[in-house]
């Protein structure tokens, strides 16, 4: 952990970013597989077993089948980065992830000529997750991305968080980090990964299609229908904190908006 | 129940004005002083939301509690109805001042966030029932206080829909809130059939819930 590439992609402005502590990082989560308030996958996710663990990778790879999570990391060089990290909720907070870049285990799979999207798939094990009782969404959970977001250098697979391994209710033992998207997009503990030539269908822009879209991107000109994404109240504040202005791509549109040129972005939400 | 009423006719009214109007005071410390969570802005406004919901359910129950169950708490329906009120206003205060904060995006929301514009709808509805508890408009309006007070069940169902609305995804804690206030809300249809005479038998609205 800990290159030169965290400067690279996480500090473009001046700004330096001063990450969230631990505690506000691991109690404060989204994972509706342990229930929809924010504590409660912090009370509920030390059930779910991550060890063992496999992913499986298929579709449009030269090398499909199951890769331990051990072989993976032994492939991987893990860096830190520290990333913005905005919920469509209009909250945000600064992780240090560490991570290797999710082009290099794809590329491990080798990635075949006709492949556009890849689709992930969260683990989905009724007995560990009790929030898989009720229907909250259409388990499991699944994200997407267009290759080319598969393949940017900011798009990580995330094992730890500053230095030790990624919490369960984080995601453990690995997860998708797309910073310049809202944070549903990066999906947790990761079972199964993808490569196909359709655009994958996705959790939330599935059951809601009118509030989610695929690209789901940072940008503060385009509201949910519920709620205006033009700021965001960073976790840490108390009770007084003021909100911040959303920034485009949250931050990180020197690197990304080049995908999306020509593109109407509140048509693809 | 017989066992439990004369202990709460014991019990005077400014007690419950009291120890219901104590919990907001706690929690707006706890939030003050990190004891709320990391995120206490949402933390407070979602705890005043669903204990003002619930006053108001508890105020919706009164009647039916006395009539199936024997449990007396008329002498309180008063101080659970102000203090519903007193908790949604202070809901409404904290998302104003501590959660939206930009006063041209407060009524921006108003108008285009339906689940916002049925929050404020139901205050609004209940604002006249608050006004009026009192022995003063009591006297006053005379048979027309009933009437007024009727708004309180277009203002609950709108509570438990704003719930219903803001949630992401099918949650369940909206949708049992909502079937609470749907079968109290039967219960007290059902009573008015009952005393128009001619009317045909009403039906058990219980299982169709």
């Amino acid at each position: 952990a800990g290159t030169g590439l965290a400067v690279a992609a996480g500090s473009l402005s001046a700004e330096t970013l001063e990450p969230n502590s631990w505690e506000e990082i691991t109690t404060y989560n989204n994972f509706y597989e342990f229930g929809t308030g924010k504590e409660d996958p912090a009370k509920y996710a030390h059930q779910m077993k991550t060890d063992p663990w496999s992913v499986k990778i298929d579709g449009l790879v030269d090398n499909p089948g199951e890769y331990s999570f051990q072989d993976i990391l032994s492939e991987m060089t893990v860096e830190e980065r520290i990333y913005r990290f905005r919920c469509v909720e209009a909250w945000s907070m600064i992780v240090p992830w560490n991570g290797f870049e999710l082009g290099d285990l794809l590329a491990m799979a080798g990635v075949q000529e006709g492949a556009k999207y890849a689709a992930f798939e969260t683990l989905l094990r009724p007995s560990e997750m009790p929030g898989t009782a009720y229907r909250t969404i259409d388990w499991p959970y699944r994200e997407g991305l267009r290759l080319d977001e598969a393949l940017h250098p900011l798009t990580i697979m995330a094992t730890g968080i500053y230095g030790k391994p990624i919490p369960n209710q984080n995601g453990a033992p690995l997860r998708l980090v797309v910073p310049w998207k809202y944070g549903f997009k990066s999906i947790k503990s990761i079972v199964r990964i993808t490569l196909t030539d359709k655009e994958p269908p996705t959790s939330w822009s599935t059951l809601i299609p009118g509030e989610y879209g695929f690209y789901s991107n940072v940008n503060p000109k385009v509201d949910h229908p519920r709620w205006s994404q033009a700021s965001e109240r960073r976790i840490g504040g108390g009770l007084f904190s003021k909100r911040q202005p959303t920034l485009m791509f949250n931050g990180y549109e020197n690197e990304v908006a080049s995908l999306y040129e020509g593109m109407d972005l509140a048509q693809n939400y | 129940m017989d066992r439990l009423n004369p202990y709460l006719r014991k019990l005077p009214v400014w007690a419950v004005y009291l120890a219901g109007a104590l919990p907001p005071m706690v929690w707006l410390w706890m939030g003050a002083t990190g004891r709320l969570g990391v995120e206490p802005i949402s933390a407070l406004e979602h705890k005043l939301g669903e204990a003002a919901l619930q006053l108001l359910i508890l105020g919706l129950a009164v009647t039916p509690l006395r009539r199936h169950l024997g449990l007396n708490l008329m002498k309180f329906r008063r101080a659970i109805g102000v203090l519903a009120f007193f908790y949604l206003s202070m809901h409404l205060l904290v998302w104003l001042l501590l959660d939206v904060q930009i006063p041209q995006q407060i009524w921006a929301d108003i108008v285009k966030r339906p689940y916002i514009t049925v929050g404020m709808a139901g205050f609004l509805l209940l604002l006249p029932p608050a006004l009026t508890s009192n022995n003063f408009s009591v006297r006053r309006l005379g048979p027309r206080w009933r009437s007024v007070h009727r708004l309180v069940y277009v203002g609950v169902v709108l509570g438990g829909l704003h719930y219903l609305m803001l949630a992401k995804g099918f949650q369940i804690e909206p949708l049992i809130y909502l079937t609470i206030i749907g079968v109290l809300l039967l219960l007290r249809l059902q009573v008015q059939r009952k005393r128009q005479p001619g009317l045909p038998e009403p039906r058990n609205s219980l299982k169709q819930v």
